[in-house]
Formats: C-alpha cells, structure tokens, sequence
C-alpha cells in the first residue's frame, strides 16, 4: 500500500462530490417517496378493505420477491415507453426506487401502527374520532416515532442499494470513482476510498439509530 | 404503440435455454454462498454471545464492517482490488489461473456480506433461548462448548428458521449482482435475451415470474418446516 | 356572410388540394404525418457510441450515424414541402432505444445498432452503414495474431454481446483450449487486458480501434485476426412503414451512388475526429456500391 496515490482522490475531489449529490439525492427522494407510499400501503392493509387490502398485499409481496437490480431494468425500459418521452435515467431509477422501497417501509409502518396498542385506537373511536382522524392524530404520531430507529436502518440499507444504479450507468458516486479508476488506472485507490466513505455515513447512522432505539420508551 | 409482442420467443430455442442456464446459475450462487454465510455467520454468532471479550469484539468489528459497505462495493472490491494486494504470484493466479473468476468472486463476497447478517439473526436466536438454559447447561457440568452444541444452537436455530429463509431469499436476489461483473445469471440472461431479440417486454416478465415463483415456493416450504419444527411457547409459528 | 364562409371553405380545400398533392405519399406514412403534425424530426443518439453518434465538444450529438441522418431530414423536409422542420435530438441507450421507438418518440434511431432478422420483427432498418465484426485486440509483442495463437492463454469478451457467441464458438470448432473470463462491458475489459487478467479482448473491430485510440498509450495495443462474426450496422425506423423507409433508402442510395457517402466516411474515420484511423475496406466499400439502388 506503499505507493496509494491521495492526489487522484483530491484532484477527483469536485468530481466525487457531484456523483456523491446524485448519490444523496436519489436517496433522500426515494425515502420521501418511499414512506409516503409504504404508509398508504400499510394504512390499506390493516384498514381491511376487501380487495384493497388484498391488492396492497400483493404489491408488497411481489416486489419483496424481485432483485432490485430487475426492477431497475424494468422501469429504465417501461418508463419512457409509458410517458412517451424519454426521461434521463435518474427519473426511471428514482421512480423504481420509490415502487420497490415502499413495499419495504410498508412492513415496517405496518408493523409499527400495529405496535400502538389497540386501546387507543378504540378510545378515539369512542370519542367519536373518525378512521382517519385517529390514524392522523393519535396512532401514526406514535408508531412513526417508535419507529424512527427501524426507518433509520432501512434508510441506511437504501443509501447502500442506490449503488445498484450502476447497472444503468447512472453517474453516482460510485460510478463516477469507477470512471476515474479507469480511466486513470487507479482502482486500488478509488475503491477504496469509495468504501471508506460509504463506511463512515452508513456506520455513523447505524450507531445514530441505536442510540435513539436506546432512548426509546419500550 | 408499434411494439411487436412476440410471447413465444420465451420458449424458443435458445432464449428457453438461456433462461434455465441463467436460473441454473443463480441458484447455484444462491446456495454455494448461503453455505458460507451459514457457516460464518453462526460461528460468528456464537462469537458475539460469547463470554470473551475479544471473541465478542471480533464478531462485532466483523458485523459493523461488512454490513456498512455497499454490496455492490464489496463485489468490486474482491474483485479487482484484492488481487493487487496480494504477493505479485497469488495475484497472478487469482487474477488469471483461479477457476471461474466471476462466480468464485460473486460467492464469495456474497457469502461474506450475508455472514455479518446472518451472525445478527444466530445471535437473536442464541439470546431468545435465554440465559436460564444456558446457566441451566452449565449448573449439570456441561461445558461452555457442549452448552452451545446441545443446548442454544439447536434451539437457536429452531428459532430463527423464518429469518434464515429470508437471508436465503435476500441471497438469491442479491445473486444478481454478479452481472455486474460479467457472471450472466437469470437477470444477465434477460438483458442478453432483450439485446439479442429487441423483445425486451417478455424477457423482464419471464424473470419477473420466475424470481417470484422461487420465492413464493420457498416461503411455502419454510412456512410447512416451521410448523414441524417449532419451539413450543417461542414466537415465530404464532404467525 | 355566407358567401365569405363558401368561398373560404373552397379556397380551404384547394389549398389542401395543392398540399396534399406535396405530401402524395406522406398520407400512408404514419411517421412522415407524426412529423408534419409536430413540426420537428426526432433524432434517438448515442452518447458515447464514437465515432458513430455522441456527444461532441460542443455538447451536440455528432457522428458519422448523425451526419446520415440529417441526410434523411433534409429529405424530410422536401417531402413535406415545409422547409421549417426542425431536428429534436434525444438520447437513447441499448435498453432505452426499442421503447423510444415503440412509443413513437423517436422517428430515426442513429447510433451503432446491428441489423438481425430476430430484430426485424420489432423494428425497421435502413440500408447498411457500416460493416464490423469480431476481432481480437492484444498487447503488441504478445505474438498474438489468429484466435488460434490463444492456445494455453486467456480470452476476454463481454458477456452477452453477439461478439460472445462468434468467440466460443470459433474456440469450439477449432478445438483450442483457451480460458475464458466474461466482463461485464467494454471498459472493464479494457481495464482486464491492461492489467494483464487476459493476454486477449474479443469485440468489434471498431470498437477495439475506439477503445486503443482512447486508452493511455495506443501504440502498446493491436487489433488483429480474421473476423469472426458479421455486424452490419444500420438506421433504426420504426416497423411498419414502408413509405418512411424507401425515402430513408432513396437518401441513402442517392449518397451511396454519388461517392457522398464516401466523404462522410473519410470525415469520420480516415482518421476522423478521434484518430480512429481506420480506412474505407473494400468490403464497406462494395456494400455501398451493391445498395446503390437506381431510380
């Protein structure tokens, strides 16, 4: 490891940041969106809705059982054929992120409204709250802080997964090392570097969420 | 819509033949790097239950490690990086004598990867058990060694037979990511197909309905295990 | 009043009586009405397929493909007696182009897609540009010349490539025992043979040529060997719509016949804008004679 060469990471530095924006901002919107359908799944689900619940269970389960890898193929070739235009490949990549994550944060909504004691849903019902009007005010307040550790984590697992986007061509940061170690030769160098700093967010996160899991009320 | 649908093409020779060669690689990365993350997961596990502190440490470094670095990234990292740390001759076969570079490689880092997960569900399993067996083990005499073989492993992993199924399943999704480098298994195949043929629709359904076939019939087979296998007044067959 | 509206509505319909005479065949052709409606010709490019069609220094698409194309839109223009048409560029990839065209986004697809019979029942194509196949690239002084010479080495080729098949293949038949290792793309194999994973990288011709003018020192690679596949590359149009493609071909004979295509050629390879260097083969040479179709 004598000759690991620092200068490619710091003249690359500018170059990096950019994939690493990608990076942040495929993650951040693919969570936003992500939670927002998860939770409507998971409201479905446990409202128990005839063929609406059925329909979201299926969803949540079909896409548990695909690689993320196919699903980002399948939307990068169905999205421009549905809208009829050809969209860049962040907007394809972020739209599969969004279907495929929210059958993942769907469980875990699910599983945290159902860990908000029953009792309570019951009293609000009987002040004479409405379905929605309880969900609003008095369970997803409660499971959604419950579940910050949990979300957390799998935010962390979606910062990891966006590294997929590669199968596309995507510049992320991943991507963009990887063009640089090619082009310069530096692979040693450049993969290393990109692990380290995969390592320090995902490893500050995880050791954030526990300390919140700790906090918590049981 | 100008797009020709051409169902057939699926089960013509070769496309058919590509999809089962693609499903027979997949699953074999599947299982030969479950067998590794089964292996070191549960030694690891035990590791991190252990009442040595360096044991204990080892298995946490491990965990944080492998489970903090992108997959994808790990891959590359066997991949290309490792052979060039190596001594110029282990390199050098590695790089150019090592059979099947890309499935080697891909089972792996796969098997390593799923090791720091499965060492997390081992170590569930161990302290679900409880602390009483394991006093219990040691207060008629057996030793620290006998009261995992006899006592918390095989009821650990009665226990946690419903997570393992699932890192099996996360393994068999994950298995491809080794087309990224090079190794063409079921979803490497569906992109030849839709290359070769230009009938990209069909060849993303085909291995859409096979990865949830292997899936929904593994779920089915664990669900029938567990029940036969369940621990009496444990969670999981409550479901 | 009402005289004004019948004098309009005749006058109305001679006008389109005189422009339909101009759009004769446009009528049957649902991508020449696709264009008159929208008042532009959509162009699918490659971003990186040089020297064929990406992304010049000016951030336009440019290339040999492009400069054909815009061969065909002139031709366009003619034809529907608007002078006004514009070009609307849009990117395309391997996986995004069959959608793209599809859907009808885009009307010609100019980048470096081979022409196959299996292809052809999704989509149309052109007359033949371009003639590849695959050859092997190796270090200079390696002594690597034929496949045959691989005996006891290492050969590289990117999985799923048309190049794959005619590789093993050719290694079957002869019966050489030669190991293989499959790269996910071009650059990673590129990235094998530098660092000596394999003595040899199997891929179109020309792309072997792109990837040695790009790398750091081209002089240290060579392309060598017979070919062994046939790629002919040729503008993607939409199925279904003879009249669009005869006027593609009509284009395309038209500068076949004239030594224009010639000229593109030479502007594009000998030695063109990248040092390609590659010359005009006999064989390209006598595919633009034989497509030369007289009037």
């Amino acid at each position: 490891m004598g000759d690991f060469d620092f200068a490619i990471i710091y003249n690359n530095l500018p170059f990096l940041l950019e994939g690493m924006k990608t990076t942040l901002l495929l993650t951040v919107a693919a969570i936003f969106g992500g939670i927002v359908i998860g939770t409507v799944l998971a409201m479905i689900r446990l409202a128990n809705i005839p063929v609406l619940s059925w329909v979201a269970a299926a969803y949540v389960n079909f896409f548990r059982s695909l690689p993320l890898i196919l699903v980002i193929f399948w939307l990068y070739f169905l999205v421009p054929l549905i809208l009829g235009r050809p969209v860049g490949a962040f907007a394809s990549v972020l739209v599969a992120f969004v279907l495929f994550e929210a059958a993942y944060y769907s469980e875990i909504i699910r599983a945290g409204i159902s860990s908000i004691r029953s009792g309570q849903a019951a009293a609000a019902r009987a002040i004479g709250m409405t379905y929605s009007q309880t969900m609003r005010f008095i369970v997803l307040p409660q499971a959604f802080k419950a579940m910050i550790p949990v979300l957390l984590t799998q935010a962390i697992i979606l910062f990891q997964d966006t590294s997929l986007v590669y199968v596309v061509g995507l510049k992320d940061f991943l991507v963009s090392a990887e063009l640089i170690a090619n082009r310069d030769q530096k692979l040693i160098e450049m993969f290393v570097f990109v692990a380290v700093v995969y390592f320090t967010i995902c490893f500050a996160g995880s050791m954030i969420a526990s300390r919140i899991q700790r906090k918590l009320p049981v | 819509m100008q797009y020709n649908w051409d169902w057939g093409i699926l089960f013509r020779d070769p496309y058919i033949w590509w999809l089962v060669d693609g499903l027979q690689w997949t699953l074999t990365i599947a299982i030969c790097a479950w067998v590794i993350a089964f292996c070191l997961g549960s030694i690891l596990g035990i590791m991190r239950t252990s009442i040595n502190p360096y044991l204990r440490f080892i298995g946490t470094a491990y965990v944080e490690l492998f489970r903090n670095v992108p997959l994808l990234v790990q891959l590359f990292l066997w991949y290309f990086v490792f052979p060039e740390l190596l001594p110029e001759e282990a390199g050098r076969w590695v790089k150019r004598e090592m059979p099947m570079p890309g499935f080697t490689t891909t089972v792996l880092a796969l098997g390593l990867y799923t090791a720091s997960r499965l060492c997390e569900q081992v170590r569930s399993g161990i302290e679900a058990v409880g602390i009483g067996q394991r006093n219990a083990g040691r207060a008629i005499g057996l030793s620290e060694t006998k009261v995992y073989i006899h006592i918390l492993l095989p009821n650990a992993y009665r226990i946690i037979i419903a997570p393992l199924t699932s890192e099996f399943l996360t393994i068999f999704k994950n298995s491809s990511l080794a087309l990224t480098i090079g190794v063409i298994e079921l979803t490497g195949m569906t992109r030849q197909i839709e290359e070769y043929t230009f009938q990209g629709f069909e060849a993303f359904t085909a291995a859409t309905v096979i990865y949830s076939l292997v899936t929904f019939t593994v779920m089915g087979f664990m669900l029938h295990l567990e029940k036969r296998l369940y621990v009496p007044g444990m969670i999981a067959a409550e479901k | 009043m009402k005289k004004f509206i019948i004098t309009t509505a005749i006058s109305a319909c001679i006008a389109i009586g005189f422009t339909g005479a101009a759009f004769a065949d446009a009528g049957n052709s649902p991508t020449l009405k696709r264009i008159a409606d929208r008042g532009y010709v959509t162009i699918g490019h490659r971003e990186t397929s040089v020297p064929f069609s990406y992304i010049g220094d000016a951030h336009e698409p440019i290339g040999y493909s492009i400069d054909i194309c815009l061969n065909i839109v002139q031709a366009i223009k003619t034809e529907l007696g608007n002078d006004k048409l514009t070009v609307k560029y849009v990117p395309v990839t391997g996986q995004t182009r069959i959608p793209l065209i599809a859907n009808g986004t885009i009307d010609l697809e100019c980048g470096s897609t081979t022409n196959n019979l299996t292809r052809q029942k999704q989509v149309s194509y052109l007359s033949t540009t371009f003639i590849t196949g695959t050859k092997i690239a190796s270090k200079n002084g390696s002594g690597i010349t034929e496949i045959e010479d691989l005996e006891g080495k290492i050969i590289g080729m990117s999985a799923g490539t048309t190049n794959e098949k005619a590789l093993k293949a050719a290694i079957a038949e002869k019966g050489i025992d030669v190991k293989i290792v499959t790269v996910k793309d071009h650059s990673q194999g590129w990235l094998a043979l530098s660092t000596d994973r394999i003595d040899a990288y199997g891929s179109d011709d020309v792309l072997l040529y792109g990837l040695i003018s790009k790398s750091k020192n081209p002089e240290a690679y060579q392309v060598t060997g017979r070919f062994l596949s046939f790629d002919p590359y040729a503008i993607m149009v939409p199925r279904n719509d003879s009249t669009f493609e005869r006027l593609g071909r009509i284009v395309m004979s038209d500068l076949m016949r004239s030594g224009g295509m010639e000229t593109i050629y030479n502007k594009w390879f000998a030695p063109g804008p990248t040092n390609i260097n590659m010359a005009l083969s006999d064989r390209l040479k006598g595919a633009f004679d034989t497509q030369a179709y007289p009037h």
